[in-house]
């Protein structure tokens, strides 16, 4: 199974390639470097969520709620720094992952203590928590002239020629990487995906997991919801609406059984960027931004078949494993 | 929720009558809370107690409960359907399209069936010939449906549907009584005949409860879930043109986030997200107090995004208290 993995990543990178050369043949910029880094910043946003809605999906759990909890940690902290705009940004930024984490962990003791399914809980809290923004902010905006200069300029800094939105991206990525392959908790998120059973049996603690999984996913979501929303330097209530659609779209194109145990953070991220050059290429190619959602909603059911196909055993199921027990 | 106390398995020499089984039921609890939900309207606001106002309100849940029913014999069967919403807008948007070029109502009819049928056939195609997860297929084609209504409308609207269209979500059949609550009468009686008095019915039962035992006891489990997802789509067509009907315009934002209410109304209903168990009378006194609800509070000026909070919690807390309740009562025993 594991020498699959790198076949697979292997195939979306040639598609993305394949795919840039494609529109570079009608738009020769779109591949300059200074536009690929563009495309990359564009997309950083849905990298760091795409890595936290792998961990969630890889402990068979979903997380639907992420783009609410994106838009209400963002609008909760842009209402912060305009009641306190000396409030210093690493404070903001310590606030906005607390709150998403806080969120996620909402989610979380509900799939683990009450074992309700997450598919459930997550519909539940994402229109909770859109509602609760409505709630604070009174259906009112904050805009770009109410926040700090500070506030608004940070994801924007550049530290080496990037912007500090994609270093954030990047280490994320690398943090990812080692998490998965070289902490315990890392190996215990596979190993609850990939059988239950044994992973009880060999002392890890299932719901405990899922939880952790539903916490980490939660605290991207809030860091991502300050970046996004000082990047675009506007706060409202449909913010990034729709983007959960867009953040499982690629986890399911990178390669992640939404059945769980199967996937890699370099599938995640690479399913990441594909959605984003497609985004990014619709206007540089005159076709209009409407279709990104269709688009997006093929790529998951060609991914999904696509990957059930290459991963389908041989013969007949006779008996089906039976349900799994939580705790 | 009765198989929380394991240990002691005995077998009583007379079951509880019906009478006191109906009592004890989930149904039974649902219609209390609707009569109170009733009651404590009637008290909070001088207008409810009107018929029209009434009347009016029945549209709050008569276009989402047409969906959940059909919904709620797919979540029996252990399937489920996210695209519905997105069906609808699809639906809505080729009527759309068909009006400008002259068609009439029977033409639109038959285009909202037909567009709904095939959304279903589409999900159906992926769920039970390819066998992947019905939740991922139907997050898919939820962006994919909805998508391609992006496609044709951009950021327009279809208008100009014939007079005679209005009928279908404007017209009374006699007195306050609307057409669509005819519609919703027959729908919840063909479903309630359907899973409660067929053989199909009890397929879908034997489905949720355990696919390989029913695939060996002759029961083509592919084909009744097929089934289950072309009437989800043929519900969500009836429901367009209800709703296209009503509002007389499309735009592809039409029926966003009705889904979740779609599901809330099914699991509201008594029916078991993980399948196997619930029934239609649940889902037709779970509209009733999901309407009631919304209308109450839209008469006390709460805006509707505040409803959904609402609808939310119901969704969490419907599944979540039973639950706390039997872990409560076990600790409790311990």
């Amino acid at each position: 199974m594991l020498r699959m993995i790198p076949v697979r990543e292997a195939i979306l990178g040639s598609a993305i390639l394949a795919l840039m050369l494609l529109i570079a043949s009608r738009f020769a910029g779109f591949i300059a470097p200074s536009n690929l880094a563009n495309v990359f910043n564009d997309t950083a946003p849905l990298i760091i969520l795409a890595l936290g809605q792998m961990v969630v999906i890889l402990t068979r759990c979903i997380d639907l709620s992420v783009a609410a909890n994106l838009a209400l940690t963002g609008m909760a902290v842009a209402m912060i720094n305009v009641a306190m705009p000396d409030l210093p940004i690493p404070v903001i930024i310590v606030i906005a992952i607390l709150l998403g984490a806080a969120m996620g962990a909402i989610n979380g003791v509900l799939v683990w203590k009450l074992s309700i399914p997450p598919i459930v809980v997550t519909l539940g809290t994402m229109t909770i928590f859109r509602g609760i923004i409505f709630l604070i902010s009174e259906g009112k905006w904050v805009n770009s002239h109410e926040m700090s200069a500070a506030f608004t300029g940070f994801p924007r800094a550049e530290i080496l020629g990037l912007p500090v939105l994609s270093w954030t991206a990047i280490l994320t990525v690398i943090v990812f990487g080692i998490m998965m392959a070289r902490t315990p908790l890392g190996r215990s998120i596979f190993a609850v995906g990939g059988n239950p059973h044994a992973a009880v049996y060999t002392g890890i603690n299932v719901g405990k997991t899922q939880f952790l999984a539903f916490v980490i996913s939660g605290a991207l979501a809030g860091l991502t919801g300050y970046l996004w929303v000082a990047r675009y330097a506007v706060a409202y209530v449909d913010i990034a609406g729709g983007f959960e659609l867009e953040v499982v779209a690629a986890c399911v194109i990178g390669g992640i059984s939404i059945a769980g145990g199967i996937g890699s953070v370099g599938g995640a991220v690479l399913g990441a960027i594909f959605l984003g050059v497609v985004k990014n290429a619709l206007p540089v190619i005159n076709i209009s931004p409407f279709w990104l959602l269709a688009i997006s909603g093929s790529a998951i059911l060609i991914a999904v078949a696509f990957n059930a196909q290459s991963g389908r055993k041989k013969g007949r199921i006779i008996l089906k494993s039976e349900e799994v027990p939580h705790d | 929720m009765t198989d929380t106390n394991a240990q002691t398995r005995m077998i009583p020499d007379r079951l509880d009558s019906r009478a006191a089984r109906v009592l004890r039921s989930w149904e039974a609890l649902l219609l209390v809370v609707a009569i109170a939900i009733f009651v404590a309207n009637s008290f909070a606001s001088p207008y409810f107690l009107n018929v029209w106002n009434l009347s009016d309100a029945t549209f709050n849940f008569t276009e989402k409960a047409m969906i959940a029913f059909a919904m709620a014999m797919l979540i029996i069967a252990g399937e489920i359907d996210l695209s519905v919403a997105s069906i609808i807008a699809l639906a809505s948007t080729a009527m759309g399209l068909a009006v400008q070029y002259g068609a009439g109502t029977p033409e639109l009819v038959v285009i909202g069936l037909t567009v709904g049928l095939l959304c279903g056939a589409f999900n159906a195609v992926f769920v039970t010939v390819l066998g992947l997860p019905s939740i991922v297929v139907t997050i898919g084609t939820m962006s994919l449906f909805r998508g391609i209504s992006y496609v044709i409308l951009g950021d327009g609207a279809f208008r100009g549907y014939p007079e005679s269209f209005a009928w279908f979500g404007q017209g009374y059949v006699y007195w306050v009584f609307t057409v669509e609550m005819l519609f919703f009468v027959i729908i919840a009686v063909f479903y309630g005949i359907l899973l409660h008095k067929t053989n199909f019915g009890r397929a879908v039962y034997a489905i949720g409860n355990n696919p390989t035992g029913a695939l060996f006891s002759g029961i083509r489990v592919q084909r009744v879930k097929f089934m289950l997802f072309l009437l989800t789509g043929l519900m969500s067509g009836i429901a367009a043109i209800c709703l296209t009907s009503r509002l007389g315009s499309t735009r592809p934002s039409i029926a966003t986030g009705m889904e979740l209410e779609v599901v809330t109304m099914v699991v509201l209903g008594g029916v078991n997200i993980l399948g196997g168990s619930g029934s239609i009378p649940g889902v037709v006194i779970a509209a009733f107090v999901m309407g009631l609800v919304t209308f109450g509070l839209g008469l006390l000026n709460v805006p509707g995004i505040v409803m959904s909070i609402f609808i939310g919690l119901l969704l969490i807390g419907v599944i979540a208290l039973p639950r706390l309740w039997a872990k409560i009562a076990e600790r409790k025993a311990q």
